[in-house]
């Protein structure tokens, strides 16, 4: 039980790595490395938590308390925001691939013209 | 007790989510999935008490990734729609 | 599976950097919110990097999704004569129309709360940035080019990407270290505390909205029909 968010992490990483091996669509494996990056978050969310400890936000409880790790979770806001990043410049990419090679599909992508 | 049984079963459905979003082969379907797989995420991260976390990932996971894939699609239908159209032409 | 095994159980990682942040941050920085205060405070040079990292995806995208030259511009698809695109249903354009207003405001209200509750500048950033879409669903594009013109998206979002470092480059010059908090800290718990959280916030917030209007344009634009020669 207390391992269930490691397993899932790692569940989440395989499947993603599957998909990005045996795509034959760009877009589908763009979101398959989508996949891979939520698998760092769940990493990330259950590295921070504390079993039974409220949000570190102070306006309701009083200052002091402990609370779950905020550090844990400023790396997860960059996280998401690199998600995006990478998202969209590799949705470009694939458009552009589109239009010079005519196809998405990675396995018929065989000339690389210099 | 019943906090834990949350933790497990929001854990057990974001694992279902990402099979489901890598098993659709679909890109037009799969967009559907990815937002719908944001949002489970986002309801995890409130689950594990990230409040910050879980507003950004709502926004973006569900809202601009999919609109991302949509017009991303739609851009290489129009594309081959034209590249189709000066192939006959060329004929 | 070595490493694994390694691990501790999850929710009983002890972590003394965490702990510490958690019971300092009211009584030293004014901020209720820990995230917040890690974010742009104690860690505020990192998220300089996380603002750049954007700021130059927007200008990526932007380069590749440029029209190119073999590609005259037309009429958008909404225009053409003799096509008939099926206009959005009813119930969805007054919803949309409807939301947006509060949309705006509540982006605008986690933007300058973010240092009192969950929020800060990207949350904020990433929902005002959803407006002008809800725009686009309700009226037509010619609509969202007049409230939203390239001008505009553009100043703003420099704007907000230059003045992360103004504000850093003034602490410099006013004797302080780079992005020092200078300003004196408010009470903990309004939208004053913290000092100089509040401007950062806003900095990032129209640096976020910014760029991601900047790509929803691009990405819109991209559905104009090309003209035939």
């Amino acid at each position: 039980m207390n391992y269930l968010a490691y397993g899932v992490a790692a569940w989440l990483f395989l499947i993603g790595l599957y998909g990005v091996v045996s795509s034959s669509n760009l877009v589908h494996m763009v979101l398959c490395v989508g996949v891979i990056q939520s698998s760092s978050y769940v990493l990330l969310l259950s590295i921070g938590y504390r079993i039974g400890r409220p949000a570190p936000i102070f306006s309701d409880i009083s200052p002091g308390t402990p609370a779950v790790d905020p550090i844990v979770q400023a790396l997860m806001l960059t996280d998401i925001v690199v998600e995006v990043t990478v998202v969209a410049l590799l949705l470009s990419l694939a458009v552009q691939i589109h239009k010079r090679h005519g196809t998405l599909n990675p396995d018929r992508l065989t000339k690389v013209s210099g | 007790m019943s906090e834990q049984i949350l933790r497990a079963t929001i854990l057990l459905f974001v694992a279902v989510g990402g099979s489901a979003v890598v098993l659709t082969r679909e890109t037009a379907a799969q967009a559907m999935v990815v937002s719908f797989y944001g949002l489970l995420l986002s309801i995890l991260f409130f689950v594990f008490q990230a409040p910050d976390v879980a507003l950004s990932q709502l926004v973006v996971g569900a809202l601009a990734l999919p609109l991302m894939i949509l017009l991303a699609l739609a851009r290489v239908k129009k594309q081959g729609q034209k590249q189709k159209r000066r192939e006959q032409e060329n004929t | 599976m070595l490493a694994y095994g390694a691990m501790p159980p999850v929710g009983f990682v002890q972590s003394k950097y965490g702990d510490m942040v958690n019971s300092l941050t009211v009584s030293e920085r004014h901020i209720t919110d820990a995230v917040t205060a890690v974010n742009f405070d104690v860690r505020g040079f990192d998220t300089l990097g996380e603002e750049f990292i954007l700021f130059t995806s927007v200008l990526g995208v932007v380069v590749l999704m440029r029209r190119q030259k073999d590609e005259p511009a037309g009429d958008h698809e909404d225009q053409l004569p003799g096509r008939t695109i099926p206009k959005p249903s009813d119930a969805a354009r007054v919803m949309s129309f409807a939301l947006v207003a509060p949309t705006v405001l509540f982006g605008l209200y986690i933007v300058t709360h973010g240092q009192v509750s969950p929020g800060g500048g990207f949350q904020g950033g990433v929902i005002l940035a959803s407006a002008p879409l809800l725009l686009y669903l309700c009226a037509r594009y010619s609509d969202l080019k007049r409230v939203l013109p390239d001008k505009l998206v553009d100043i703003s979002e420099a704007i907000g990407a230059a003045g992360y470092i103004v504000i850093g480059g003034a602490c410099v010059a006013l004797g302080g270290v780079f992005l020092q908090n200078l300003l004196p800290l408010g009470k903990s718990g309004t939208v004053t505390g913290g000092g100089m959280v509040a401007f950062i916030d806003l900095g990032v917030g129209l640096e976020v909205s910014g760029g991601l209007c900047t790509a929803l344009l691009i990405y819109l634009e991209e559905l104009l029909e090309d003209k035939e020669q």
